[in-house]
């Protein structure tokens, strides 16, 4: 136990393969050196796994779950937490966000967050309450969509309890699978569904009825949370329409939204935004989560050839990726296809990448109908649907495509005999993760070139690079959210949030320690364990940190046509963003930036990685 | 009857809850000086998306929870009609709990009594707490002559249902 306010310094532990349950404390130097959440992630990934990294396959018992907290967990108002392990996708480290109930019940229970290890034989889910932790048998559940599983497990441990689980899609190991919670809430970036189908972990459910630990300074923790509550409630657009208005906006105004797999950015649907969803579709409207004085969501509803469906907004990305990306711009249409990813537990950024990259191989004439075993078309919704529901039970074409899109890619390369630039060229992803639905071309939403390119998250829209790195351009302001656990929408300026964090925690955390070391550390951490990658991909940062192909063609349409990256700007971008974080020329964290950042023992390590590259 | 009318009480519009649970928060702060959801008087619930359900004592005009109570520790408060507790008189025996239309007290592990909303002597944290964040779902009033009041205090899984086939047939 540490004597770190609002932390427990303490984690719950299960082993599925043994069933073993039991506590492991986390000491007060690891929190001040990596905060929590994403951060904590990476240290206890890299302490646990780091010299085998390689060989561990993220959906194999080796691998970990990890479900963290951060020290503003509970106190902050809005709250988040980070679910997080090797990735499927990058085979990084990704910190995925989730706005969860889970989160605080967690720390009602005693714990800061859950480890699991191994893999269980059978279909489980855990159970915990307090101080009782139980792995019990979710035969029963196993197969079970999201909303039937909530009834399900409100019917068996009563009441509402906060809980996560996975869909089909998890089960299926599907690598696009989330892990979802509270109907419409998914943890997207990074795969993590697939890890807990993999250990049969179904869901995790957990009641807390403790209070959360003290903080460090009350009456300024009790002062900065008014202070922030009154700012957030303040924000009266955001709170009416959401996120759900840039399905209008970043498309028409900002020319940066996904349309038929980003071949456009730009379009003037005006069916196609936040309006007519409020008009025709939202039943409830704002709606919130624990804490949160924002309440951006919204529940939608809307029937479609007889069947209900409900899902939240759609929020932007989802509209985006499930919508425009698809060619699609009816909103009834897109709510069904939102609500149907939810309930399979399918992340909508990363199946809708992989969609919009199946239909336009299909429209190139690269995949055909006896590939996929019907018609693949824009906007066309009856075999969007199936073939979204193919992915998640890995039925066809859909197993090909439950990769995500760059493994997709390359198998369907393989398949027809293509060299592999040939397919990747339309594939819309960055080492492993499909790009969130802001594009760089029109540099009037994201206008950073290397905001995907050098992001140790990589397609992470929630977490991308930029420069200066000492300024909230850069990657360290979401390594602060991720890892001190906030939601990005409640945020406000970052002086108020350190002095939150102090208050809380009485660290004294300094602006200067946030982006000099506190921040650099945990980017140099995960940069060099993304760049270990394996088993089945390795990155080279000559080839990789790079946009994807597409975003070199010029935007054919709207207000910023002829618009696109240039890859001249884009390597003196990396080159300058390298040297500011002290990494070399390929973005290798060098050997005096490891030991200042308190990192000495990931510096063989970085040699290693160096001397593959050829250049150490 | 004329005390009645200046007795205070909180009249909920479920169409303008958030769910957010800010109430919660609120109420824990206040009574117990830390963040301890499942200690505040006052607990949301959420069986179906967008329906939530606030969840609090109603003082019920024939308050059938301190008839209940066999160690006298609870009355009522002369001013704001609010059941109280005495701490050293409560043997957490739940038959307030039991006699509660809406199941209400609350038993909760590391308080040595039970949990009932004081309408914090007049003015409810809770409430101000929803105002602040702009939500307005908990509005304070004078309490209605009106019986009925006692037909807000119900299980909160039947309300939820009542809310949820709004929203979902």
């Amino acid at each position: 136990m540490v004597n770190t306010c609002g932390l427990w310094g303490r984690l719950l532990s299960v082993d599925l393969s043994s069933g073993r349950v039991s506590t492991e404390s986390v000491d007060a130097t690891a929190y001040r050196m990596y905060v929590g959440g994403r951060g904590l992630a990476a240290y206890l990934l890299w302490r646990e796994l780091g010299r085998k990294w390689r060989e561990v396959d993220p959906l194999g018992p080796e691998n970990l779950l990890l479900i963290l907290t951060g020290p503003l967990t509970g106190y902050y108002p809005g709250v988040k937490l980070v679910v997080s392990g090797k990735s499927p996708q990058s085979c990084g480290v990704i910190g995925s966000a989730i706005s969860s109930h889970v989160a605080y019940a967690i720390k009602a229970a005693g714990y800061d967050g859950i480890v699991v290890r191994g893999a269980s034989r059978d279909p489980v889910y855990l159970y915990v309450r307090d101080d009782s932790v139980e792995v019990r048998d979710a035969s029963r559940l196993w197969g079970l969509g999201g909303f039937k599983l909530l009834e399900a497990l409100r019917r068996e441990v009563g009441g509402d309890a906060p809980s996560l689980y996975v869909g089909p899609a998890g089960e299926n190991r599907v690598r696009t699978a989330a892990v979802m919670s509270r109907w419409f809430h998914a943890a997207g970036y990074g795969g993590y569904g697939a890890v807990m189908g993999s250990k049969k972990l179904k869901a995790i459910v957990v009641e807390g009825t403790g209070p959360l630990p003290p903080v460090a300074d009350r009456d300024e923790f009790l002062k900065l949370r008014h202070e922030v509550i009154d700012r957030v409630a303040s924000r009266t657009t955001f709170r009416m329409w959401g996120t759900t208005s840039g399905i209008w906006r970043v498309g028409h105004d900002t020319s940066s939204e996904p349309v038929r797999n980003w071949q456009e950015e730009w379009h003037d649907r005006e069916e196609f935004s936040h309006v007519v969803l409020q008009r025709r579709h939202w039943v409830k409207n704002p709606w919130a989560d624990w804490g949160c004085p924002l309440a951006c969501m919204k529940v939608s509803r809307a029937v479609v050839d007889g069947v209900s469906y409900a899902t939240d907004g759609p929020d932007y990305e989802m509209g985006a990726y499930l919508g425009s990306n698809l060619g699609l711009f009816e909103v009834d249409k897109v709510v069904a296809l939102t609500s149907l990813a939810d309930d399979l537990g399918l992340c909508g950024i990363q199946t809708g990448n992989v969609l919009g990259l199946a239909v336009e191989l299909y429209e190139r004439g690269i995949l055909t109908r006896e590939d996929v075993g019907y018609e693949l078309a824009w906007g066309d919704f009856e075999s969007l649907k199936r073939l979204l529901e193919d992915v998640a039970y890995r039925r066809g074409l859909g197993s090909v495509l439950a990769e995500g899109t760059y493994r997709a890619a390359l198998e369907i390369a393989r398949r027809k005999g293509l060299p592999t630039e040939d397919v990747l060229r339309y594939a819309v992803q960055v080492k492993g993760v499909g790009l969130g639905a802001h594009g760089i071309r029109s540099r009037r939403d994201y206008p950073q070139p290397i905001a995907y390119a050098a992001s140790v998250q990589c397609g992470d829209h929630t977490s991308v690079a930029g420069l200066p790195v000492d300024s909230e351009e850069s990657e360290v302001s979401s390594v602060f959210a991720d890892s001190a656990v906030v939601c990005m929408f409640t945020a406000v300026e970052e002086n108020t949030m350190l002095r939150f964090l102090n208050a809380v925690t009485g660290w004294g955390v300094t602006r200067e320690e946030l982006y000099g070391t506190i921040g650099p550390r945990i980017l140099a951490l995960q940069r060099i364990l993304l760049l270990l990658g394996g088993p089945d991909v390795r990155w080279d940062p000559r080839v990789h940190d790079d946009n994807p192909p597409r975003f070199y063609e010029p935007l054919p349409s709207g207000p910023y046509a002829g618009s696109s990256a240039s890859r001249e700007e884009v390597s003196r971008s990396l080159a300058e963003y390298y040297g500011q974080l002290g990494w070399d020329e390929l973005g290798v964290p060098t050997e005096e930036t490891l030991r200042r950042l308190g990192l000495e023992d990931a510096v063989e390590v970085a040699r290693e990685i160096r001397r593959e590259l050829g250049t150490g | 009857m004329s005390s009645l009318r200046t007795q205070v009480w909180m009249l909920v519009d479920y169409s303008l809850c958030t769910g957010c649970r800010l109430c919660e928060i609120a109420c824990s702060l206040k009574h117990e000086g830390l963040v301890w959801p499942a200690a505040s008087r006052i607990a949301v619930y959420e069986h179906y998306p967008g329906a939530p359900v606030p969840h609090y004592c109603v003082q019920c005009p024939d308050y059938p929870c301190v008839g209940a109570c066999p160690t006298r520790a609870l009355r009522v408060d002369e001013g704001t009609g609010a059941v109280l507790v005495e701490p050293s008189l409560c043997v957490l025996c739940a038959r307030c709990v039991e006699a509660c239309p809406g199941r209400v007290p609350k038993i909760v592990r590391g308080k040595p009594h039970v949990l009932i909303c004081d309408l914090c002597g007049g003015d409810p944290a809770c409430a101000k707490e929803c105002a602040r964040a702009g939500y307005n779902a908990l509005k304070v009033v004078s309490r209605p002559a009106n019986t009925a009041v006692k037909h807000y205090s119900r299980p909160p899984d039947l309300v939820a249902e009542e809310l949820g086939r709004r929203h979902f047939s």
